[in-house]
């Protein structure tokens, strides 16, 4: 489980690209790639290793209106465990 | 035809020169014909041209290509066209400024081959001694901060040992570690007899493999590549022909995967003459096997068409001699005796005496005459 201070960052191996052809980003780290879709980008171009859990929540909250603190926060811890499992984003302590 | 699918990743093979000899080297018997052709300007034109077809991934790779002086100019040119980079290498030669200048100029991930966790026997395998001098390659590349990825090529002599190559990598605190057994072909094809394993050391190494790669989650990315003899089903081979990847062979052809150059009565086209785009859509050795007008049954009317588009052409046209056969390495395929066969001879009470024949320049020339 990430604590809500945590500050995730990109792993090293992993660097976000803006695609011209799709007009999306893409996760890029050695022979892969993933497509994002525009939640998942905006989640990732937050991980910074400065931002906490909770302050990129917050960052969000502006952007998704739609959508309550509690959703957002369960759907990014969500999405950033997933990346860590792949060892794309690093959590650290 | 210009319907052509989007590359993704272009595999820049700068040079076949190496320093090392290694029995089941990726690049074709006949390499010593092949030659240099394409400068630094050809290269940087062909990284421009392929990322405006698409591409977002470079792998500058070989042979060795640390050998080439401009290495870092093509660095340079991917980073400022946003490519992700990729340097895959032996290690050798190489000093620590060297690598720091990578760095600077942005490369993005080097991956370095160690042939086994024992040094005689990576020595052994690579045809001269390297072992230590790659481990202290890989070492900088991670005091620089680069991510690393260490790619070991299993077969019957090293598969024993998966355990020990596993921990190596730990040690050298590897991002990814690729377990890739060896595909039978050009030179690992000519060293079959030394080199497939047996089912039993296969699946062995696949459960140390998949403990490690449960133990190590978020940390270790642990890739095993099954061999295709081994399979029920062939891989989708380079993703499929003419789909997801590009080939920059060292003399400027532009192929679908690294042999390619090998099959007969194939005609690719050539970067100094033509321009990606133009070689990627229309070139008729790639489009001979793309999409699935080509295939032969059991192909034709398998509900797996689509998902390892008939496997490898290659292994169909050295094990068969036609490149357009359902690719042997299937259980569905007409010629899959031919897979079972080699499987049995690797069990064999009386295998034929394995003796490598290295990748060596002088191999080269006395088979291609």
């Amino acid at each position: 489980m990430i604590p809500p201070d945590a500050k995730p960052a990109l792993a090293a191996k992993a660097r976000l690209r803006f695609d011209q052809t799709s007009g999306g980003y893409l996760l890029l780290y050695p022979e892969r790639g993933l497509a994002l879709n525009a939640t998942a980008a905006s989640i990732l171009k937050l991980c910074d290793g400065e931002l906490t859990v909770d302050g990129m929540v917050e960052k969000l909250q502006g952007e998704y209106l739609d959508r309550s603190a509690e959703e957002l926060r369960r759907d990014v811890l969500e999405f950033l465990e997933e990346m860590a499992r792949r060892g794309l984003v690093q959590v650290p302590g | 035809m210009s319907s052509a699918p989007r590359p993704y990743t272009l595999i820049a093979e700068l040079t076949y020169a190496c320093p090392l000899h290694c029995v089941y080297c990726s690049n074709p018997i006949d390499f010593t014909r092949h030659h240099d052709a394409l400068d630094e300007a050809d290269w940087r034109r062909v990284l421009r041209e392929s990322e405006k077809l698409g591409v977002v991934q470079v792998n500058f790779t070989g042979g060795e290509p640390l050998l080439r002086s401009d290495l870092e100019a093509l660095i340079a040119e991917a980073r400022s066209l946003d490519l992700y980079s990729n340097l895959i290498t032996s290690g050798i030669p190489l000093e620590r400024e060297r690598l720091e200048r990578f760095r600077r100029l942005g490369l993005d991930n080097v991956q370095v081959s160690i042939q086994d966790a024992r040094p005689d026997e990576s020595d052994r395998i690579a045809g001269r001694e390297a072992f230590h001098r790659k481990l202290e390659v890989a070492r900088w590349v991670k005091e620089l901060g680069f991510p690393l990825t260490v790619n070991t090529v299993l077969h019957r002599q090293n598969l024993e040992r998966i355990g020990e190559v596993i921990a190596l990598a730990e040690e050298l605190h590897a991002d990814r570690l690729e377990l890739a057994n060896t595909q039978y072909l050009g030179w690992a094809h000519r060293n079959r007899a030394a080199l497939l394993p047996t089912q039993a050391q296969l699946e062995g190494a696949r459960s140390v493999a998949a403990a490690a790669r449960a133990r190590l989650e978020g940390r270790m990315e642990v890739v095993f590549v099954v061999p295709d003899y081994y399979a029920q089903f062939p891989p989708a081979c380079m993703d499929g022909w003419g789909r997801r990847f590009m080939v920059v062979s060292p003399d400027g052809l532009l192929l679908p995967c690294l042999l390619a150059h090998t099959l007969p009565g194939l005609s690719f086209g050539n970067v100094r003459e033509r321009s990606v785009e133009e070689l990627w859509s229309s070139s008729p050795g790639l489009a001979a096997f793309r999409g699935e007008s080509w295939m032969p049954e059991p192909c034709r009317s398998c509900e797996r068409r689509s998902i390892d588009f008939g496997g490898c052409r290659c292994q169909a046209f050295h094990l068969t001699g036609n490149a357009a056969a359902t690719d042997p390495a299937c259980s569905l395929s007409p010629d899959h005796q031919l897979v079972e066969a080699a499987r049995s001879e690797a069990t064999g009470p009386a295998r034929e005496l394995a003796i490598f024949s290295y990748r060596t320049p002088r191999n080269s020339r006395e088979s291609s005459r």
